[in-house]
């Protein structure tokens, strides 16, 4: 069996949490046909293979908790609660997106949902999460903070810095880095002397950990762990989650220099059917209990009576309800205004309360 | 009203905004127990705590990043950089952080972030030292800078910095700490972006700021005793920039004199003479004329690096070339 956890998890959570990979794929497949036929322009990272890492940390966080992530930050803010609507519109550039149109695909903020942003310069979710985590300390609160970022990263010295400072002061926040092995074209054994990223932050104290990042629960698991440690008072956490992307680095890459048994390989992997694998398991008939060994008998039976399950036909409403809902939230987004110079100049002056601004008399 | 260095003056606006705001912290490298390089936040960890006065470690980046991200939550942190120097590692956290976020996020977040900072030549700190990079700041639409020149401008615009809600660089000048001035802490401030008349004059238009304006009221006292007369503008503010009062006053002396230390090519001045003679081309007598720094890495040697920014006599010999040539044309 390949799910092997310590306590149970409850029905409505496993299938909360398949209902997220599920919307998270269908969001990125739909985001990759409007890029295909033009409707979005620019950068677009995508996330398929690795929606088993944003769904399981996520679901292990609280609404009060902070979240800073990357540009292949769609997935993360979608688990997040940003509405798809609201997150299609954006990649479209629209007035109705969750930056007003001014951010883009790699640039979703949403302050209601403490959603620090999407950031597309390699390395700077450590600074901002180390801003965001200082906050948090200075007010004395039970908030953490997820800084998001992967293996590529870590090179940066902003990484070093910034985990330097959270150990010292030892702030709430959790490193996770989403490894898929690749900066760009990259294989981490060419960016990277060490490749186990978690044994890099031994060197300022924060506990590591390592898990699969292609098994959700493993990965919530792991995430919950960390959180307790980091509301418990430890300091800083850190996880690494192995994970793959299946696509290329952007839309603008065709990930043509991975092996194809690499990809294949990851692909029959895919965190999603595991998870519907998991989610739908059937009681084992006696050939299955037969072949299994006590061990794994056990631990069969204890998952089969401790979770819900869910059949065949509950995944595929899922799946045509996640469907709609992004078909809903491209038909959004197509329809949806676009900002003006105007909206451009209002985002632009929007915080400045106090004092008008120099105009030069035309 | 009392007299102080300009570093104190630092000092007092700093106490008086944490005193005021429990938001307010300060972090940067020797900011806490040593009470800052040039003292500016001398006291202030005994009475707010290391919590609000944060000693760093040397990661200018991530520090200033970190000021980045508390004030998204809300705090409003001002970030001492040693220098403007080792601001250069810190140009990813200012540039690409915090004047984008505001913006990218479509005006949800504020960004009350404040970096303080010295530049500037100084004496005899070589070429790594002594640079002037304003012109790589006002050059960035979403930041601000003030550059004060006196004690009570530095009082009064590191106040309100802090109160900004947008980010503010408050560049200040090494060789400024140490001088000194009244400081009126009662006098409600004028606005933070807008530039002063230091003196008025009918003959040129001084347009000066931080370090230049003494060196310009010095040039102006000597100028006057031979009878040219400067009106020195003190700009006050590098981003955004009060044209209004710079053209108000070329309006009425026709010559426009720009004192900057920052290097000639593509600095500073550049964008002062360009906006100007849009704004006065026809009401200049004579072309705009730039007195700036040499296009040069700052030399060690004292003499040579003196040579190498404007000084007072510099400014005197240009107003008098401009003088004559007035004459010549009559």
């Amino acid at each position: 069996m390949r799910f092997c956890r310590k306590k149970a998890m409850d029905k409505t959570q496993m299938a909360a949490m398949l209902r997220d990979m599920l919307r998270a794929r269908a969001f990125e497949e739909a985001a990759a046909q409007a890029y295909a036929q033009g409707h979005i322009a620019g950068f677009l990272h995508l996330y398929p293979g690795e929606e088993a890492v944003a769904v399981g940390v996520l679901h292990a966080a609280e609404p009060g908790d902070y979240v800073v992530s990357t540009y292949r930050e769609h997935v993360h803010a979608l688990v997040r609660g940003i509405p798809a609507r609201q997150i299609m519109a954006e990649l479209h550039g629209k007035k109705t997106g969750i930056s007003g149109g001014m951010g883009g695909s790699m640039h979703l903020f949403d302050k209601d949902r403490r959603f620090l942003g999407g950031y597309a310069i390699v390395g700077e979710t450590f600074p901002i999460a180390l801003g965001a985590g200082y906050a948090v300390a200075y007010r004395k609160l039970p908030e953490a903070v997820l800084c998001f970022f992967g293996d590529g990263a870590v090179n940066q010295g902003t990484f070093h810095e910034s985990l330097n400072m959270a150990a010292l002061w030892k702030l709430p926040i959790f490193f996770i880095c989403e490894n898929n092995h690749y900066q760009i074209g990259t294989e981490i054994h060419r960016h990277s002397a060490i490749t186990e990223v978690y044994k890099r932050a031994c060197a300022y104290g924060i506990p590591a950990e390592k898990a699969d990042g292609m098994n959700v629960i493993a990965v919530h698991e792991a995430a919950e762990r960390a959180l307790e440690r980091i509301r418990a008072g430890e300091g800083p956490q850190f996880l690494e989650l192995e994970t793959y992307r299946y696509r290329g680095h952007s839309m603008a890459d065709s990930g043509s220099y991975r092996p194809n048994a690499e990809l294949n390989a990851y692909q029959a992997n895919d965190p999603i059917a595991a998870a519907v694998h998991e989610a739908e398991y059937p009681y084992p008939g006696i050939e299955a209990v037969a072949a299994a060994s006590a061990n794994s008998v056990t631990r069969f039976a204890d998952h089969c009576c401790q979770e819900g399950h869910l059949d065949d036909a509950t995944v595929e409403r899922m799946r045509r309800e996640v469907q709609e809902e992004v078909a809903d939230a491209v038909t959004f987004a197509e329809q949806s205004a676009a900002p003006d110079m105007e909206d451009a100049w209002k985002a632009f002056h929007r915080n400045r309360r106090f004092e008008t601004l120099m105009e030069v008399a035309r | 009203m009392s007299e102080m260095f300009y570093w104190q003056a630092l000092n007092r606006a700093m106490d008086a905004e944490m005193a005021a705001d429990e938001t307010v912290l300060t972090l940067g490298e020797d900011v806490g127990l040593y009470g800052g390089t040039y003292r500016v936040t001398e006291g202030l960890m005994a009475k707010y705590g290391e919590w609000r006065v944060r000693d760093t470690p040397i990661s200018e980046n991530s520090f200033t990043g970190l000021g980045v991200g508390a004030a998204m939550l809300g705090l409003r942190p001002v970030v001492e950089i040693m220098t403007i120097n080792f601001a250069l590692f810190a140009m990813d956290a200012i540039v690409n952080m915090a004047a984008k976020i505001p913006f990218m996020s479509g005006g949800q977040f504020p960004m009350p972030l404040t970096i303080r900072m010295p530049g500037g030549v100084a004496k005899q700190l070589g070429a790594q030292h002594s640079q002037r990079l304003e012109h790589m700041l006002m050059n960035v639409p979403g930041l601000r800078m003030v550059v004060p020149a006196t004690p009570q401008d530095a009082y009064w615009q590191l106040r309100q910095a802090i109160r900004s809600d947008d980010p503010v660089i408050v560049l200040e000048h090494e060789l400024l700490y140490f001088s000194k001035g009244r400081v009126d802490e009662m006098v409600p401030a004028p606005p933070i972006h807008q530039a002063v008349v230091r003196r008025r004059g009918r003959d040129i238009t001084c347009v000066a700021y931080s370090r230049m304006l003494p060196l310009a009221l010095q040039a102006a006292e000597t100028l006057a005793a031979e009878g040219i007369e400067l009106t020195v503008i003190d700009l006050r503010s590098l981003s955004p920039i009060d044209w209004n009062t710079c053209i108000a006053a070329v309006e009425q002396t026709h010559r426009c004199l720009i004192v900057e230390e920052d290097c000639r090519f593509a600095g500073a001045g550049a964008e002062f003479a360009a906006t100007l003679q849009e704004h006065c081309f026809y009401l200049l007598d004579a072309p705009i004329r730039r007195l700036a720094g040499m296009d040069i890495p700052t030399p060690f040697n004292g003499t040579l690096e003196a040579a190498s920014i404007p000084r007072a006599d510099d400014i005197v010999q240009a107003a008098r070339q401009m003088m004559a040539r007035k004459e010549a044309a009559r």
